[in-house]
């Protein structure tokens, strides 16, 4: 299984792997505080990215609603705990198939019926508004009122019940964006993974050579919303509440998205690459304005809009395969 | 011998048009058949029906004694009959091997084995040497011998080849020429589309010969050429 994990890893890639994972276990000791929160939130974008590549970067289904799997990871993790003191893992466990039920109800309505491309997206756009709009007027989670953890000082950190620390979360989540990039590896070079890259060259190629693809879209979609309820739970636990109109915003979905987008959709480094680019600038241009005393709301957006601009004209495969070229660790994981 | 393929009373209206018209022909197994008419004859729209990408109005479709007709594309594919595309369809971002590998995983779940199977074909193919190459990058030949290489990787009984020699430079069509022969005499069923008659005369056993969408004549390729109605229709003043 170990061996398998590594099958078609260059040498210089195992390194520089080893050197990254390295310096991510010996982060919490260097940094300070708000350095480790800026890695949570790089961590988590580079995790709820790496999930949404699934969907499209391998199987090429374009998603604009990811916050619909995050909100219901989110959610049901957080009701579980704070209605029955269920504790978050075990809520995960109940949040995956929630996010993959409901991932199933929109691929199935989509591939069903031929709904391809654009009008996928846009489908996807419109599940994560019921939701958003659902949520905010459904009582029992409080609809717009928000949900909230209980908060208060944690003496040891309680990592069954994710009450603890900054570091503790920072652990979790570097965990988490370390398997899920293994299970995104494993997957694209699995025969699921083959015939997602068939789809999303091209379908009728992929039908024609005897591939099911409803039967494997319908799969990447149920992997992506799975894999992606675990970054809501996380949310959920990290910041301690939900709000309807936040998190199941198109702007959550749209900020899923970005990392990937320049890091390069279908890598794995992408994602991750992505993020690291994406959130560190954005905090050192905040930083930097707060230095200089320039408050200018709305900054943030529109340099994610400008490095978008700038990758799609300069880099449109994204930043990490010509990076990958001149690391010398082949293709770019592609 | 009871046919490989049988087609009976098969039709596709397009609206007012009548693709299609009620055409039956059977394939031997370890023929090679040509379907030839002139553009618009209905030789597409004939072979996409038995390949699954449209389903017809009327007729039926019979595969080693299994209805397909009206079967999806991927069904069909999975039954043992692989295709070609008249316009190149490889994955073009993926590599040679890739593509050729997605085919042979259809029937095999270990991704080495199926990559070894893959390997031979490209050798079979004369694409070994490229498989590293993106898709994309090769020459229309090329592009046309890795159809037939996916397509192979399928393990079908029956290959539907649309137009694999348009395009193609005499020497380019002699080779490929060869390729399916040595494929044929190994026991695969061989159904194809030609408008070089060049291929046709070497290649098939059997041609059938559709104007209009109807088929107004079928025998050996000798027989064909010589029959006045597809002269007429289709070979032209050229052929006599």
């Amino acid at each position: 299984m170990i061996a398998r994990l590594f099958a078609g890893v260059s040498p210089r890639a195992a390194i520089l792997l080893a050197v990254l994972l390295a310096a991510f276990l010996a982060a919490p000791w260097i940094v300070n505080d708000y350095l480790l929160t800026v890695l949570i939130i790089i961590l988590y974008f580079a995790y709820a990215g790496q999930a949404w590549n699934i969907m499209m970067g391998f199987a090429g289904q374009l998603s604009l609603g990811h916050a619909i799997y995050l909100g219901l990871g989110g959610y049901v993790a957080a009701m579980l705990f704070t209605q029955f003191g269920i504790a978050p893992w075990l809520g995960l466990v109940a949040a995956i198939p929630v996010a993959a039920a409901c991932g199933a109800i929109i691929g199935f309505l989509a591939f069903r019926f031929g709904v391809t491309g654009v009008y996928f997206a846009i489908l996807t756009i419109a599940f994560a508004e019921f939701a958003r709009i659902g949520f905010d007027n459904w009582g029992y989670v409080n609809a717009s009122s928000g949900l909230f953890l209980p908060v208060k000082q944690y003496v040891h950190n309680d990592l069954w019940r994710l009450r603890g620390s900054p570091a503790m979360f920072y652990y979790v989540i570097l965990a988490a964006t370390a398997l899920v990039f293994a299970l995104c590896h494993f997957l694209l070079r699995s025969r699921v993974g083959y015939f997602w890259l068939a789809i999303r060259e091209d379908e009728l190629a992929a039908r024609a050579a005897g591939i099911n693809t409803f039967r494997y879209k319908m799969i990447a979609v149920m992997v992506s919303a799975s894999v992606t309820s675990f970054a809501g739970v996380f949310y959920a636990f990290f910041y301690n509440n939900l709000f309807p109109e936040q998190v199941f915003s198109i702007s959550r979905s749209i900020e899923i998205i970005l990392g990937p987008i320049i890091g390069g959709i279908g890598t794995l480094f992408g994602p991750i690459l992505g993020a690291f680019v994406l959130t560190g600038l954005a905090e050192a241009l905040r930083s930097a304005m707060t230095a200089f005393g320039v408050d200018l709301p709305g900054a943030t957006q529109v340099f994610y809009g400008l490095c978008l601009l700038v990758v799609i004209v300069a880099l449109p495969d994204g930043v990490w395969p010509p990076l990958a070229r001149r690391l010398g660790v082949g293709k770019g994981g592609k | 011998m009871t046919a490989l393929l049988t087609v009976d009373g098969l039709s596709k209206r397009f609206r007012g048009l009548l693709a299609v018209d009620r055409v039956s022909f059977a394939v031997p197994p370890g023929a090679i058949f040509a379907v030839i008419g002139p553009n618009g004859a209905g030789k597409t729209t004939l072979f996409n029906m038995i390949a699954g990408a449209m389903a017809p109005n009327a007729g039926s479709i019979t595969f080693a004694g299994e209805a397909v007709h009206g079967l999806p594309a991927d069904a069909v594919c999975r039954r043992g009959i692989a295709r070609t595309f008249q316009i190149v369809r490889p994955f073009p971002g993926l590599s040679v091997e890739d593509n050729v590998t997605i085919g042979a995983l259809l029937h095999r779940h270990d991704v080495g084995e199926a990559r070894a199977r893959a390997q031979a074909l490209l050798q079979r193919l004369d694409l070994f040497d490229k498989r590293e190459r993106i898709a994309s990058t090769l020459t229309l030949p090329d592009r046309k011998r890795l159809e037939v290489a996916r397509a192979l990787a399928t393990e079908p009984q029956l290959l539907l080849l649309d137009e694999v020699m348009a395009g193609l430079r005499p020497t380019e069509t002699d080779r490929m020429v060869a390729i399916l022969k040595a494929l044929n005499s190994d026991g695969l069923t061989i159904l194809l589309i030609e408008h070089v008659m060049r291929a046709v005369m070497a290649l098939a056993s059997r041609v059938l010969v559709l104007d209009h969408g109807v088929a107004i004549a079928e025998g050996t390729p000798e027989e064909v050429v010589r029959d006045p109605a597809v002269v007429q229709s289709y070979l032209g003043a050229e052929a006599v």
